[in-house]
Parts: structure tokens; sequence; C-alpha cells
């Protein structure tokens, strides 16, 4: 299950995906929008996606995963639009026999998902708003 | 030959459109796209970004050789997660 939405993600959907007989892990991973960045008091969150080849990415990443670790199954569920401080902007969800690669994975997937996966979150805080960006991270001069 | 062009984040709000069509000479690169979008869009360069390109939804070279009817997208610094 690899995929972008617009609705809160649903965290109980993404472990009953993972959950497998031969699994004797399941690692789940949240990140969640923060209230501060860089000294500035963030007030929301806006994600746009380039969603097709996000989620054509998003799978990648699961593939790459499977080749370096054993696991059983992956999960990787983005959100998109608006999101309110605190909550989950990504649910990573990965299942194995053992509980180190799942941990692996896990940590594997959401570096890889802030690298390549085309996906823009813009900051909202008192003030004004910014794309933020890991390439360069700089704002828009003419805002 | 003719291919599109999605903008998104940055990029959209400085091109002020999110999706165009454009001619280019056949041959030409994902590079040579990107400096004649730049005469038809004065405000999309940002000083010192540093963009991937994808074509058909796979990132590419810049010296990648772009076809007809590809779907290209200059990747502005990512921030998901």
């Amino acid at each position: 299950m690899f995929r972008v939405t617009e609705r809160p993600i649903d965290l109980d959907e993404l472990i009953r995906y993972v959950t497998d007989p031969e699994a004797g892990a399941i690692v789940p991973f949240i990140g969640t929008t923060r209230n501060n960045n860089e000294g500035r008091k963030v007030i929301a969150l806006d994600y746009v996606a380039y969603p097709e080849m996000a989620e054509k990415e998003l799978a990648r990443i699961g593939a790459d995963a499977a080749k370096k670790w054993p696991i059983c199954k992956m999960a990787i569920v983005h959100r998109l639009g608006p999101v309110q401080i605190g909550e989950a902007s990504v649910i990573i969800a990965v299942s194995s026999a053992h509980r180190d690669a799942a941990f692996a994975a896990s940590r594997f997937a959401i570096e890889e998902i802030k690298k390549t996966v085309p996906i823009w979150k813009k900051e909202v805080f008192e003030g004004g708003e910014v794309w933020i960006g890991t390439q360069t991270g700089q704002p828009l001069p003419d805002r | 030959m003719i291919v599109r062009i999605k903008f998104f984040a940055m990029l959209r709000e400085r091109a002020g459109v999110a999706e165009v069509s454009k001619e280019i000479a056949p041959g030409s690169s994902v590079a040579d796209l990107w400096r004649q979008l730049q005469v038809d869009y004065p405000k999309l360069a940002v000083p010192g970004i540093r963009l991937l390109y994808a074509v058909n939804q796979n990132y590419v070279g810049v010296d990648h050789r772009l076809n007809d009817n590809d779907e290209v997208v200059f990747v502005p610094p990512v921030s998901g997660g």
C-alpha cells in the first residue's frame, strides 16, 4: 500500500495491511507536524504532490527496502492538503519476521521520502509562509 | 514535437500556471527546455535552486533527450515527511 491522500491517515488500516502470520514484529512510524521550525512559530502546514509520481516513488522505496531487508509487508501513506499541528503527515508500517529488519526498513523509508518523493510542504507561520525544501531550504525571495 | 510540462509548488506559483504544452526542436534536452521556459516565464528561475528532473514520472539527468508528448516536471527541493 503506497499512496497519497487528502484525508486523515488511518494508522489501524496500515497496521491491518502489514499484519502477516509470518511476522514477529510490526514497526509503525508516524511523522507529525510540529508547531515550530527554525525559530518560527508554525500555524499550519500545507502539502502538495505530483501525485502519480509520488505514489510510484513510494512503491520504489518499498521495493528497495524489500531487497535490502527480509521484510514481510510495507505500507506508506502520505497526507496532502492542509495538515493541522500535531496531525500525522506520513505513516509508515513495516512487518518482518524479526524486529531488526522492520526497524531498519522503516528508518530507510522515511529518509528516502525526504530525498526523492515529489511532495512539497508549505509552512504557514506567524507573519508569512514559505516552501520548505531540503535541497536548499531557502524561502522564495519575492515573498 | 510537443511536450507537456507540469509545474508544482514554488515553480507553479512562479510560473502562474499548473500545466503547459510547448513546441520544441527535435532532439532537445531537459536543459534546453528549462532554458526556453525561463524565457516564457521570466520569474521561473530561483537563484541557487537545485532541481531534479522527471520525464514520464521517472527521474532523468539534465542531458536526457526529450520525445514527442513527454510529460516533463522540474522538481523543486522536496520536503515530504
